[in-house]
């Protein structure tokens, strides 16, 4: 017998004495118990709870409701837009809306200019295509194997996106969708261009999202980022820049 | 036995007393305080999010066969390597097997309280192996040479300017107090660590069943350079991290980063569900996970404890737990420390050695109001207090109790101890709290009740009729 049959061995035998259901008392009736494959299909719970004293205020919940418990989002585009601003100012990223390809390239310049951008980290995208021809600067692509101390090297990662979520401030990033694992956390700076329809209410529109994109073969690498990296380890005082970047910026076309 | 509890009760008398320690968690925890409260009130139900979140724990580890199976399957489709640890010994020998096959000199580690279990790190060490911690304030006791003071906290016990002496100490930089100076001193230092390092050993918050994920909370990103640059990867988790489907984490994710820092997000929460994949440029060219179980199988056959297994080990109960906020971390003397450590330590390491933790508790119950899954942390600690006392009686109370039934069956000798008792009150003041006094064991830190002028019987003789 290996290990690993036995631990399996030892946790059913620990498994043929019921634990009760939580919210229940350790007498009362299970009715409450439903595994993940009966929530699925159920969508709104209807089984019976019969739930402890303390908590009878609370309805039965299933968890294919995490939305009507998360913060609240908006149903418009311009609530989402507005709490997504509202989340970037909190968190300390840059998000910047813009109307078009050209204003990007005349911002992502502007960035370069005041910034003092000697090379650039990048991956090969529909809209970062662009900006690189724009900015004309050397560059780091991790399309192919690259050097890490040449991106290290580098004075921002600029990445495409697979969403941002209006109810967190998070960018979600893949490794197909975002140049690999180190683009987006190496260089000092991380510049994300996204689209306009690439902006989705929640984290459960987001994990919704990945599972009708790659449910079929999903990238090793699979990131929210929510704002520049940080640390409150000493003092609980907020310092900016830990490891990752100590600034995000965010353009929406 | 005997030495655990005794430590415990030294390290505990002389940090109460320390009121410059107090000061510096008191702060902490403080500002801890303000933002989870303002991350909690921007749920629209954090109570029901609680319930969710302790039925889908249930669900977990009530399956815990079938979800890790699942897990392991899922995993290893992409390239993979599981292994299987019954005990921290044998969880050291795969990961230094790994390292030697690797020829390995330099590790990499992002924070990892498993790793901390099994007393990772002075192996590697005593090995000859370098070993950094990436986290800062991991980075901090390692330097240190300390164990973590707080599961999700390690360094809230120390100030910026004993920061600055330690780096100032250890690393040769220039001293300075200044939070973000110092931050990017330790950022200096380690980005070398990444770059070179051939090997990165993470710690796990979540393992997705449903898409053979494990799930990386962090704020600082070295979690995330740890899993992008080195060629070998090795994550070390307990069993008992395994989630059913990949969406209960946007329930899980928020509910962690609230309980457990009190933002409503990290800054990182990432998924690795493998090495590099075909078509990837970057990323561990081999990747091994190591499930440990080193005693939890023993807490999972405790049904009436099962559900301390359902722990994400956000911390939020030692931040609310008026022990810990006076006692301190290191008192315990546990990897895990604070209510919960109070409850799983006695089934991972011994109930007699730990079940004085138990005891020192106020059964307030905040630590169970402040659980994100509903872990019934106050009722665990009084059954393990039933347990240990089942096991093994204490001769104390025995004999209390004998004799307590020996003058309950003799009216007169009750009568006696009555009266006795009343004489004796008289003089107790003058021995009152020191060494001569026959109740000192209770009275050097509590009030004697003084014992009634009148007993009931003499109250009901002595009545007016009507």
């Amino acid at each position: 017998m290996n290990e690993k049959d036995k631990i399996l061995a030892r946790i059913r035998e620990a498994l043929t004495v019921r634990a009760h259901f939580p919210g229940g008392r350790h007498d009362s009736t299970t009715g409450g118990e439903v595994g993940r494959d009966q929530r699925a299909q159920l969508g709104t719970p209807t089984a019976p709870f019969v739930s402890a004293p303390h908590s009878t205020l609370t309805p039965r919940p299933s968890r294919f409701d995490a939305r009507s418990w998360l913060p609240l989002v908006g149903e418009s585009f311009e609530a989402r837009l507005a709490l997504f601003q509202k989340n970037s100012t909190e968190l300390k990223s840059t998000f910047h809306v813009v109307d078009d390809r050209d204003q990007v390239s005349k911002s992502l310049c502007n960035l370069r200019d005041a910034e003092n951008w000697k090379k650039i980290g990048i991956h090969s995208g529909d809209l970062t295509d662009e900006a690189n021809r724009a900015l004309n600067l050397p560059v780091c692509c991790t399309d192919q194997p690259y050097d890490v101390t040449d991106l290290e090297s580098c004075d921002v990662g600029i990445t495409e996106c697979d969403a941002l979520i209006a109810q967190t401030g998070s960018v979600l990033v893949t490794a197909r969708s975002a140049g690999g694992r180190a683009l987006s956390v190496l260089p000092p700076h991380h510049v994300v261009l996204a689209r306009r329809e690439q902006l989705i209410a929640d984290l459960p529109d987001a994990f919704a999202l990945l599972k009708k994109r790659y449910a079929q073969n999903y990238p090793s690498f699979i990131s929210f980022i929510t704002g520049p990296s940080r640390t409150g380890d000493i003092e609980r005082i907020l310092v900016l820049g830990a490891h990752g970047p100590k600034k995000v910026t965010i353009f929406l076309l | 036995m005997k030495a655990f509890a005794e430590e415990f009760k030294q390290q505990a008398r002389r940090l109460t007393e320390d009121l410059r320690h107090r000061a510096i968690i008191q702060t902490a925890l403080h500002k801890y305080e303000v933002v989870r409260d303002k991350s909690k009130a921007a749920f629209q139900d954090w109570q029901a999010a609680r319930q969710a979140a302790s039925e889908t724990k249930w669900d977990a580890i009530n399956h815990l066969d079938t979800y890790l199976l699942e897990f392991v399957e899922k995993i290893e489709a992409r390239g993979t390597k599981v292994h299987w640890a019954s005990t921290g010994q044998q969880a050291r020998e795969i990961i230094f097997g790994i390292i030697r096959e690797k020829k390995a000199r330099s590790i990499i580690k992002s924070k990892a309280m498993t790793s901390e279990e099994i007393h990772l790190n002075d192996a590697l060490e005593e090995a000859g192996f370098d070993v950094v911690e990436s986290d800062l304030g991991e980075f901090i006791v390692q330097l240190k040479r300390e164990a973590p003071y707080h599961i999700v906290f390690p360094a809230m016990h120390l100030t910026r300017g004993e920061i600055g002496e330690l780096f100032a100490r250890e690393l040769g930089s220039v001293p300075s107090d200044n939070p973000e100076d110092l931050t990017m001193i330790a950022r200096r230092v380690l980005r070398q660590k990444y770059i070179t390092a051939d090997i990165g050993l993470t710690g796990a918050n979540f393992a997705v069943a449903e898409t053979g994920m494990i799930s990386i909370t962090e704020n600082e990103g070295n979690a995330r350079l740890t899993a992008a640059l080195p060629k070998t990867l090795i994550s070390l988790l307990g069993i008992e991290k395994v989630l059913p489907s990949l969406e209960d984490l946007a329930l899980f994710l928020p509910m962690l980063a609230t309980a457990g820092t009190g933002q409503p997000l990290t800054c990182y929460n990432s998924l690795y569900g493998g090495p590099r994949q075909p078509g990837e440029t970057d990323g561990p060219e081999e990747y091994h996970v190591v499930l440990l179980d080193n005693r939890r199988t023993e807490l999972l056959a405790d049904a009436e404890q099962r559900d301390a297994l359902h722990c994400i080990r956000c911390g939020a109960c030692l931040n609310v737990c008026p022990i810990f906020r006076n006692v301190g971390g290191h008192t315990y003397g546990t990897t895990y420390s604070g209510p919960i450590g109070s409850v799983i330590t006695p089934h991972l390491r011994g109930l007699q050695d730990w079940k004085h933790l138990s005891y020192a508790s106020s059964l307030c119950g905040a630590c169970t109001e402040a659980c994100p899954v509903k872990i019934n942390l106050h009722h665990h600690l009084l059954q393990n207090r039933r347990n240990a006392s089942t096991q093994k009686p204490s001769a104390h109370e025995k004999l209390a109790f004998k004799l307590f039934a020996f003058v309950m069956n003799r009216p007169a000798v009750y009568e006696f101890a009555k009266r006795a008792g009343r004489l004796a009150q008289k003089f107790h003041p003058l021995v009152r709290g020191t060494r001569l006094d026959p109740a000192y064991g209770w009275t050097k830190t509590r009030d004697l009740p003084p014992v009634a002028k009148q007993t009931f019987k003499e109250f009901w003789k002595t009545r007016k009729p009507g």
